[in-house]
């Protein structure tokens, strides 16, 4: 059958699936594939923050702390429990959503810079808590032996989790998944509610929108998605520490959403996918790498003030001008 | 329809409504006129709820919605077109509507309540696919009820409507106020325009630094030496 796609972001969309679907069958490059599973992190991350400030509009600058509460959760349910990962995964996810609903609180009541204030504070505290918690968490020393989910056998075919290609289809399928939802959510009542209180607040309110739901259903969504997002990585990578969970990880998460264009659901993908590998692509300039980058994102900012989807619709619009006259 | 007992509203220790009793009968257009800060504005917004009085009861078709969450004052047939319109700038004019719409259970009246609203206001029509930022004041204005309306209440709250649109644009918005109210559309509306309030309210008081200090008639409020000297003599 000869299906015609109805527009070019229907086509890219397809195409792209296709590509990050075959890409680990194409090539055994470890790195291009830890690359690649550390972007699919990065895209729940941001998806996360992206229902948090791209479409509920609260500016949140603590998100590394619930991407460190799914982390610890979860590699300390698995290593001091014994979990399976699978139960380790959501639960890691479920921690962080009800840490995500404790910074919802406060959110009801401030706006704007006190409440990034009171977020960068509650970051903080995770952070502390991280590295002074020393008999649970092992402090600043992290901790190493994070095991990976292990096997799962069907029969006698073997699916190992400990190899990259596999870890890789299983971060594949939970962004999938994800992205899906927030499709759905994003199109349903409660993404009409979320914009509403991003655009205005009192009028979202006198239009009927209780602000206190929907505002604690976009911090725990959100946050529930940065906490998987941390189990993912802490089972990947093996050793979680501290260190991975800062005010400055909070900021890149952020720049990545703005980047990638706010309230929009491919954004945050160009923004997590488009930022991780520019990273690592520059890691040639060795120690100016951050000046670069930073200079990078400058650039970025001035030239697409709404991020690249905005970047995008600006570009369209202005191609379809000439064919009006 | 609607009836407030001793309603008494204050921001920390200023008391912007000191007590006041009003009644809104059903199919009734009722103003409030007063001088700025006489607490109009804070009228309206305690009785959807956005603020909560102090004390004083608040009762809309014989229940008490004093301490009712707004999203449910909304869902019960009470909508406001806010002071300064408060439309959705970046969203399309249609947008702005589907949001009026939200509170609606049944979402199979949307489209006959859109087209009812396109039939009030055709502009909004011409433009529904513009964003409501770039829209005159006027039109934000038709906008600002329009969405209101989209939400099928019975009784529409209005704050100062005519606020900064010439006098032309008062004249058409005042008109559709009436044939919203012949529609069967109870309305409470705020004015500083006391005459064109006046003319076109069925009854009105008079509020002043929190207080009711007159109620009447729209004709006799018109007509009353008072309301002549303190809000009419300028115009």
């Amino acid at each position: 059958m000869k299906q015609k796609f109805k527009s070019a972001k229907t086509f890219l969309i397809a195409a792209s699936l296709i590509i990050a679907f075959v890409i680990p069958l194409i090539t055994e490059n470890e790195y291009y594939l830890h690359t690649l599973i550390i972007s699919g992190i990065y895209i729940l991350l941001v998806l996360g923050l992206n229902l948090i400030l791209g479409y509920a509009g609260q500016l949140s600058l603590g998100h590394a702390a619930f991407y460190g509460i799914g982390a610890y959760t979860s590699a300390l349910l698995m290593m001091k429990l014994h979990f399976s990962f699978w139960l380790a995964l959501p639960i890691g996810g479920i921690a962080a959503g009800i840490a995500g609903l404790m910074l919802g609180f406060p959110a009801l009541r401030l706006k704007g810079p006190y409440l990034v204030i009171c977020t960068i504070a509650f970051g903080e505290i995770a952070h502390q808590i991280f590295m002074n918690w020393e008999s649970l968490t092992r402090g600043p020393m992290g901790i190493p032996g994070v095991p990976s989910p292990g096997e799962f056998s069907i029969g006698s075919f073997v699916i190992d989790f400990s190899e990259k290609q596999v870890y890789y289809y299983l971060v594949f399928i939970i962004v999938i998944i994800a992205l899906l939802l927030n499709y759905f959510l994003v199109r349903s009542k409660t993404g009409r509610a979320f914009v509403a209180i991003r655009e205005d607040q009192t009028a979202a309110e006198v239009i009927g929108v209780n602000l206190t739901f929907y505002k604690l259903t976009a911090f725990l969504s959100g946050t529930f998605l940065a906490g998987i997002a941390g189990s993912l990585y802490a089972h990947y990578i093996g050793f979680i520490s501290p260190e991975s969970f800062t005010l400055g990880e909070s900021i890149n998460i952020l720049v990545m959403v703005i980047v990638g264009g706010m309230g929009t659901i491919i954004g945050p993908i160009f923004g997590a996918v488009g930022l991780t590998f520019l990273l690592e692509l520059m890691r040639a300039f060795a120690d100016y790498r951050m000046v670069i980058y930073g200079l990078i994102l400058m650039i970025l900012i001035v030239v697409l003030p709404e991020g690249t989807m905005g970047g995008i619709d600006i570009l369209r619009r202005n191609l379809k001008k000439p064919q009006k006259i | 329809m609607l009836k407030l007992e001793q309603v008494e509203t204050t921001y920390g220790h200023i008391r912007a409504l000191k007590g006041i009793s009003i009644e809104v009968n059903k199919g009734e257009i009722v103003t409030l006129i007063g001088a700025n800060g006489a607490g109009k504005t804070t009228t309206l917004s305690t009785i959807i709820g956005i603020i909560r009085p102090k004390s004083g009861k608040i009762f809309f078709n014989g229940k008490d919605i004093t301490r009712t969450p707004s999203a449910k004052i909304v869902a019960s047939g009470i909508a406001l077109s806010p002071e300064g319109r408060r439309v959705f700038p970046k969203l399309t004019v249609m947008e702005n509507l589907e949001m009026g719409a939200y509170s609606l259970r049944d979402q199979s009246t949307f489209s006959e309540n859109l087209e009812k609203m396109f039939g009030l206001f055709p502009v909004l029509k011409e433009r529904q696919k513009q964003m409501a930022g770039t829209l005159s004041g006027g039109e934000q204005q038709m906008l600002s009820i329009a969405r209101a309306m989209m939400a099928n209440p019975t009784l529409l709250l209005l704050d100062e409507p005519s606020l900064g649109l010439a006098p032309m644009l008062v004249k058409s918005i005042f008109a559709t106020i009436d044939e919203i109210n012949k529609k069967g559309v109870t309305v409470l509306l705020v004015e500083q325009n006391a005459k064109a309030a006046l003319s076109l309210a069925h009854r009105g008081y008079v509020l002043e630094t929190g207080n009711v200090i007159l109620e009447g008639t729209g004709k006799e409020l018109l007509d009353n030496e008072l309301v002549k000297k303190a809000y009419l003599e300028l115009l």
